[in-house]
């Protein structure tokens, strides 16, 4: 084989493998979603925040409007703190919006849930959502209900 | 007694001077500045080490995604859960299966015929014959196929990780009959760029340094006889499948010990 044939296959080897990881980047991973986006953050304060985690989903209506950016407890209050990333497309959020934190599914991944309220005004970078409900955890929800059946016999 | 410990003995300091011809090895080899000529020489070896692995990558990829994707589902649709199949294929392949599979075979495809090639230079006495022409061998011979590893092995796992992948969708959503959008969809909402598959590409990266390190160690360092060539050959797939694996467990715990 000549030497510029092997220098073309050689050539035409390193391309391929170039175009796997640009398969492994665009169809596999989620870079076209990190791929910097605008966004401003809205913090809550919940009472308990079950399994919620940085990198979870915010949605509005079923829609990803952002992701959780940071988690942490308030010194004073000893409540959690959650910081939400939204994109800045979606900049006209009514200030009353409230917060819930739900389950995807019976046992799936945990995320915050928007509701948007009726109000003029909208959420500005750094405004905090005071409406909020925290998240269902199973385990008390089961204690509950053995609680109240035990009183009931 | 006496005679038992003589031989502990000796072999310990036996394999403490290969560990350090080893290491004199990879000094010379890298502690140089590159030159052009160097470059040309290292892209010539990409075609025996990259090229010919390929078609064995591609294939086993293939058929390794198709079998995942098989055996994934019949666990998957007990619970309802198919759909979670698009994450379970990419993220085994991508962390795992893709970087050490392609090492296992680049060491049985790659390395073997490097230690053969190289230990048959020696036996033949082509590097002493260099060396008598002033070219010294482990820059001529070693430096370009040692980079030439390192550079390949990530491409390969690429190739062999986008492939298996493909093979994994074809089993799932075209014979399966997964739903396209929610495997692909569930599988970016899973796999995360700079965690899981620059990782697997580092790991691909180590793996490939310390293959080719081993083969053209083995190479250099074999007996220059035909049972020596075949000695070393077989020591370089033992030691570098075993390396593969020992590293493998070694960079997950660093890479993924806090992912939950």
């Amino acid at each position: 084989m000549g030497q510029r044939q092997t220098e073309i296959i050689i050539g035409f080897f390193i391309l391929i493998g170039f175009a796997a990881i640009a398969i492994l980047a665009v169809q596999v991973s989620n870079i076209s979603e990190s791929a910097e986006r605008e966004t401003y953050s809205v913090t809550a304060h919940f009472d308990n925040i079950g399994g919620l985690r940085v990198k979870s989903p915010v949605k509005m209506g079923g829609v990803l409007i952002g992701r959780i950016s940071d988690i942490h407890l308030d010194k004073k209050t000893l409540s959690p703190v959650v910081t939400m990333a939204i994109f800045s497309e979606y900049d006209e959020l009514p200030t009353e919006t409230s917060a819930s934190i739900l389950t995807a599914g019976l046992l799936g991944e945990q995320f915050m849930s928007l509701s948007p309220g009726g109000d003029d005004l909208f959420l500005m970078d750094g405004d905090r959502i005071y409406d909020t409900q925290s998240a269902l955890v199973i385990e008390e929800l089961i204690g509950k209900f053995l609680f109240n059946e035990s009183n009931d016999l | 007694m006496i005679k038992l410990a003589q031989s502990l003995g000796t072999r310990t300091l036996d394999t403490m001077a290969t560990a350090g011809r080893a290491g004199r090895l990879l000094m010379q080899s890298i502690l140089r500045l590159p030159r052009f000529k160097d470059v040309y020489l290292t892209y010539v070896q990409l075609y025996s080490i990259g090229v010919q692995s390929l078609l064995i990558i591609a294939v086993s990829g293939l058929f390794i995604g198709m079998v995942l994707g098989l055996q994934g589902y019949t666990t998957l649709v007990k619970f309802g859960a198919e759909s979670a199949l698009g994450p379970l294929v990419a993220l085994s392949i991508v962390r795992e299966l893709g970087p050490v599979v392609a090492a296992l075979l680049f060491a049985g495809r790659a390395g073997s015929a490097l230690t053969a090639e190289i230990g048959l230079m020696k036996a033949t006495e082509q590097l002493a014959s260099m060396e008598m022409m002033a070219v010294n061998p482990v820059h001529r011979i070693i430096a370009p196929r040692f980079f030439a590893g390192i550079i390949a092995m990530p491409l390969l796992a690429a190739i062999f990780s986008a492939i298996a992948i493909i093979g994994g969708s074809l089993v799932g959503v075209n014979w399966l009959g997964v739903d396209s959008g929610g495997f692909w969809s569930a599988m970016q909402g899973a796999v995360d760029w700079e965690n899981d598959v620059i990782n697997g590409i580092i790991k691909s990266g180590v793996f490939g340094f310390f293959v080719t390190w081993i083969a053209v160690f083995r190479g250099y360092d074999c007996v220059p006889t035909s049972e020596g060539i075949s000695r070393s050959t077989t020591q370089t797939v033992v030691h570098s499948s075993l390396a593969i694996l020992a590293l493998d467990f070694l960079l997950t715990t660093l890479m993924f010990g806090d992912i939950v």
